[in-house]
């Protein structure tokens, strides 16, 4: 567009494309893309920069659905019990805000996408379907078979297509006012001297060639960091970019330590080592065995889980027949609790020759059946593993899949402690505790994502006109030179070696089961990998050069690697995705931490920060009953709530060991079912979703949702955020419409 | 389990470029992806492809292998003899920009052209009302996973530089039929189909079909049944008639 600046940068003698913008979107997957489009709905010229293709993004690979509150399935669901379950899933360490926000906006970001073209499964009166999954108490999930990533992509996609030809209309161009930068990397953001965001700098991977964007405000919506890990079923993508640059221009991080690993991943062959193997295989009655034959579950149920797990195979066997009469069988334990058992077996010695173990549903069911019911896992077995899952058991292992741990932002905005910044979607932080519940990211980004988009808007009209930060020149060459490094650097190491070691290191040393001497190990590579990432080379040009773009993502992985590995140092406890070997239950005073991540002084590392959680408001916290909130919570969190005196004068009963003492030197290993706490709170959920079904008197304490109406009322006040149409009144007549057929298909499906 | 596999990969940009020969281990299990990944982390770090979920998904990786379009993904190894030669070019009907990259910015050119969902003006939000049966249809055009292998094996295009222009392929003229048939879209999609979009360059030769790999039924199900429904429009007596008598509004043909 304009010629380079004429005095500096002679050195390099760079050409730089300039482009200046409203609002810069970083990523374009649901996150980016519904941000994007909710700046340019607000007025905005908003510039899309996609690592990708356009359309490739990774939320293609959510296949289980979206989290909304509809209650076209079951008309007793509502934002507050969604709230509830999703507080429960991250183990109340979630930010109250964002998940009553996500329970409130979700059902609109989902009824908005139908109006851009999206094509939902039905129900028989023609609304849109919903799927029960695991913690969500009722059928829950907007759904598409089991792509409903790819249909939210394209949705999104088309409907930043739709806003194009608007703009090709009025003034003859497609990209006047939303423009997609297509295989685009940011290197760098950039800041106007009193530390506000001025811009971002980047390269196409096409050519090499560098490219600014002087904008105001910048959206960060790039997903998660899956790649520092060798088993992932995360994309090259994952890099942790939204994660570094964010720490790099100076915002925070907050609870880096929870890593979601879903137990069961494909492990063979090695192409496609790390893939999703979709929970319903259990459900539908697969196994899992030991390399002995040993359906093994059976020794890793955690006491409080006894009450509600089969002892013996023929019980458990019973249950898909006769769920009324018989208890689960273990294999459907929460996700945590399935994933460390197989780690424990593999490490025992007792797993398949490729280190998994076998899922099996060959034995179980017919083939006809199997092929009916997991057409995808029979497909995806036969054409990538030359099984036939009909015949042959499966081998699988647990696989890095979500960070819940992300940049820190404002509950309803989305900002970041730098002025003009704002995260979205996988890479903010905060919304799903220390667990991510499947089903909520896509509702996630659609709902985080809009507001980041709504308030980046409303922070651009704020600084008014001529009141845009203004780029540093000199910022501009430092972020050119440093990217240009590995070419000047032919000799150097092969990044694709230093990815490599990072991987093992983060997956050995800092995976599903934490040691403090493990980490320490990991956090002494990670220094040893500093020098070494400066010394990497990149041999070949610019032009689209894999190798180089790896050397520069090295960068991002390290940092935020570092990020991972300090926090999970620090967190003496375990929860959700956070399990440490020497203090295996959860903690109620770390209940009250968040460990905070930002740059150190000299920008070499990494220093952490305790910080306190902010406070649950009131009558969100009188959603629960008091025996339940006491599994989580400090006395002293809970006095004032109403409830809590007749509550302690009956017995607390498993109350208790929350409280007291992960200082007990717990000689049990984590994985050997001493993770008490987790197994109370996640007893809870599983029990709630049984109810649904059957009448259990034990844990019933949210049977009716309905019976907490003052606190609906009361959070009418709280403030002004727009409350969605009442579920209730959209489904009047829809709830039972759930055919058998939908029912079988739709029993937890895929996640995510 | 592993072998020394021997592949031809094409290496070059738009000025030019060649097969190159490469000595390569192949192990167990693997698909064509890996081996190129190999290559670039041991031999050739600078050799451009495209790929992100590796698991058939999103539609990145495509390529010609033994000169047939497919997903280097969902290729795997144990489909050819172990002293074969593999060989892998870059897609055909498109230009390159680096070895096994081309620029594909002719697809996106077509997904502009073809107007968006229209939904009636009076539906709000929540409002949709739609049985599963008549989604179904068109929700088999939304598996489509955009690698555009339709389109690079569509002959109308691959010898045909000259048709571009008037012609969106196999992949849009499908997104077409998906909108006719979407139970809520109130635009005329049949006249555009024929006049925009060119569908008359299809001679339903089904090689789109054949190519696809998440197994849409492009040809039986969208391009011929929306060729069927042009005709039906252009040469049904009675709306040639109402034509001429009434006034029509402008979407009619």
């Amino acid at each position: 567009m304009t010629e380079p600046e004429n005095t500096q940068n002679v050195q390099n003698a760079e050409h730089i494309e300039r482009h200046s913008y409203d609002v810069v979107v970083i990523g374009a997957g649901g996150a980016g893309l519904r941000a994007a489009i909710e700046a340019r709905h607000a007025g905005k010229r908003v510039a899309i920069i996609s690592k990708s293709l356009f359309g490739k993004a990774h939320t293609v690979m959510a296949e289980g659905g979206a989290a909304a509150a509809m209650g076209n399935v079951n008309p007793k669901d509502n934002w507050q019990v969604h709230f509830r379950d999703t507080m429960r899933g991250g183990k109340f360490l979630n930010h109250f805000r964002m998940a009553e926000l996500h329970a409130k906006e979700a059902p609109d970001r989902i009824w908005e996408l139908e109006t851009w073209g999206a094509l939902f499964d039905r129900t028989k009166d023609g609304k849109i379907s919903q799927r029960n999954f695991g913690g969500h108490e009722y059928p829950r999930l907007a759904h598409v078979g089991d792509r409903t990533g790819l249909e939210l992509i394209r949705t999104l996609q088309q409907r930043v297509v739709a806003l194009q030809q608007q703009d090709q209309a009025e003034s003859g161009d497609f990209e006047a006012n939303l423009r997609v930068f297509a295989e685009t990397t940011i290197v760098r953001l950039l800041k106007d001297e009193q530390g506000r965001i001025a811009g971002a700098v980047g390269y196409y991977r096409e050519t090499g060639q560098f490219v600014l964007f002087e904008a105001p405000a910048v959206i960060l919506a790039t997903g998660g960091i899956g790649r520092s890990y060798t088993v992932t079923s995360n994309s090259w993508e994952y890099t942790g970019d939204g994660h570094a640059l964010a720490l790099l221009a100076g915002a925070t991080l907050v609870n880096m330590e929870f890593i979601q690993f879903h137990p069961t991943g494909m492990v063979w062959p090695p192409s496609v080592k790390g893939i999703l193997v979709t929970e319903s295989v259990r459900g539908d009655g697969g196994v899992l065995r030991n390399s002995e034959g040993k359906r093994f579950m059976f020794d890793y149920v955690p006491d409080v889980f006894r009450k509600q797990y089969a002892e013996t195979e023929e019980e458990a066997d019973r249950w898909y027949d006769d769920q009324e009469n018989n208890r689960r069988p273990p294999e459907l334990l929460p996700r945590d609790e399935v994933a460390r058992s197989i780690n424990s077996e593999v490490k025992a010695g007792r797993g398949t020759p490729n280190g998994g173990v076998y899922l099996d549903v060959s034995t179980r069911l017919p083939a006809e059946e199997i092929r009916r019911r997991l057409p995808s896992m029979y497909h995806q077995f036969k054409e990538l593993a030359d099984v036939d899952i009909t015949a042959q058991p499966m081998e699988v292992g647990p696989t890095c899949h979500y960070v819940m741990g992300g940049v820190e932002v404002d509950p309803d905005t989305q900002g970041t402690k730098v002025p003009g910044l704002y995260a979205a979607g996988e890479c903010a932080g905060g919304m799903h505790g220390s667990n991510r519940l499947g089903g909520n990211s896509l509702s996630d980004l659609l709902v985080f994502g809009r507001r980041a988009g709504l308030y980046a808007s409303e922070y651009v009209d704020s600084l008014g006109a001529g009141g845009k930060p203004a780029v540093a020149q000199a910022d501009v060459d430092a972020a050119v030179d440093e990217a240009l490094a590995p070419l000047g650097n032919a000799d150097g190491e092969n990044p694709y070696t230093l990815h490599h070691d990072l991987q093992v290191t983060m997956n050995t040393l800092v995976g599903i089961i934490r040691k403090p001497e493990e980490i320490g190990e990991a956090l002494t590579k990670l220094e040893d990998f500093k020098p070494r990432h400066h010394k990497v080379g990149s041999t070949g040009g610019r032009r689209f050069n894999p190798g180089w773009h790896v050397a520069l993502d090295l960068r991002n992985m390290l940092i935020v690697s570092e990020c991972v590995a300090k926090a999970a140092l620090e967190r003496a406890e375990s929860r959700g995705g956070h399990t440490r070997d020497d203090f295996p239950t959860m903690s109620s005073k770390w209940r009250q931490v968040n460990l905070i991540c930002s740059l150190n002084a000299d920008g070499t590392g990494v220093d952490l920060k305790h910080q306190p959680i902010p406070t649950i408001r009131q009558d969100l916290l009188e959603l629960f009953e008091v025996s339940e909130l006491k599994k989580y919570f400090t006395d002293e969190e809970l006095a004032g709530l109403a409830g809590v005196a007749a509550e302690d004068a009956a017995p607390a009963g498993d109350a208790e060991s929350v409280e007291s003492d992960e200082s007990d030197e717990s000689a049990e290993s984590a994985d050997e079912s001493a993770e008490l706490d987790a197994a109370v709170a996640a007893a809870v959920i599983e029990a709630e979703i049984e109810e649904s079904t059957a009448t259990d008197g034990e844990v019933g304490e949210s049977a009716i949702p309905g019976q907490k109406v003052k606190a609906e009322s009361a959070s009418e006040s709280a403030s002004d955020e727009s409350e969605p149409e009442s579920a209730q009144a959209e489904s009047e007549s829809g709830s039972e419409s759930e055919s058998a057929d939908e029912a079988v298909a739709e029993t937890a499906a895929e996640e995510k | 389990m592993g072998y020394k596999g021997k592949f031809k990969v094409w290496r070059g940009d738009a000025s030019g470029g060649d097969l190159n020969d490469f000595e390569v281990e192949v192990n167990e299990g693997e698909v064509v992806l890996d081996v190129i990944h190999r290559l670039q982390a041991t031999q050739a770090p600078d050799m451009a492809c495209r790929w992100n979920c590796k698991a058939g998904k999103c539609g990145s990786c495509s390529a010609e292998i033994n000169g047939k379009p497919r997903l280097m993904c969902m290729t795997r190894m144990s489909t050819f003899e172990e002293g074969e030669t593999v060989t892998v070019t870059p897609l055909r009907t498109f230009p390159v920009i680096k070895d096994l990259v081309t620029d594909v910015g002719f697809n996106y050119t077509k997904a502009r052209e073809v107007k968006s969902f229209t939904p009636p003006a009076d539906l709000k939000p929540g409002e949709y009302r739609m049985q599963q049966i008549d989604v179904e249809r068109s929700q088999e055009f939304r598996k489509c996973i955009e690698c555009y292998l339709c389109q690079n094996t569509c002959h109308a295009v691959r010898d045909h530089e000259e048709n571009k222009e008037n012609f969106a392929g196999p992949r849009y003229l499908m997104r077409v039929a998906e909108l006719d048939m979407h139970p809520l879209d109130t635009a005329d999609r049949k006249k555009a189909a024929q006049e925009e979009h060119g569908l008359g360059y299809c001679n339903i030769t089904k090689c789109c079909t054949e190519v696809c790999p998440e197994h849409i039924r492009i040809t039986d199900n969208a391009l011929i049944p929306l060729k069927e429904r042009v005709v039906d429009k252009k040469y049904d007596p009675l709306v040639w008639l109402g034509s001429k008598i009434r006034r029509r509004s402008s979407t009619d043909a």
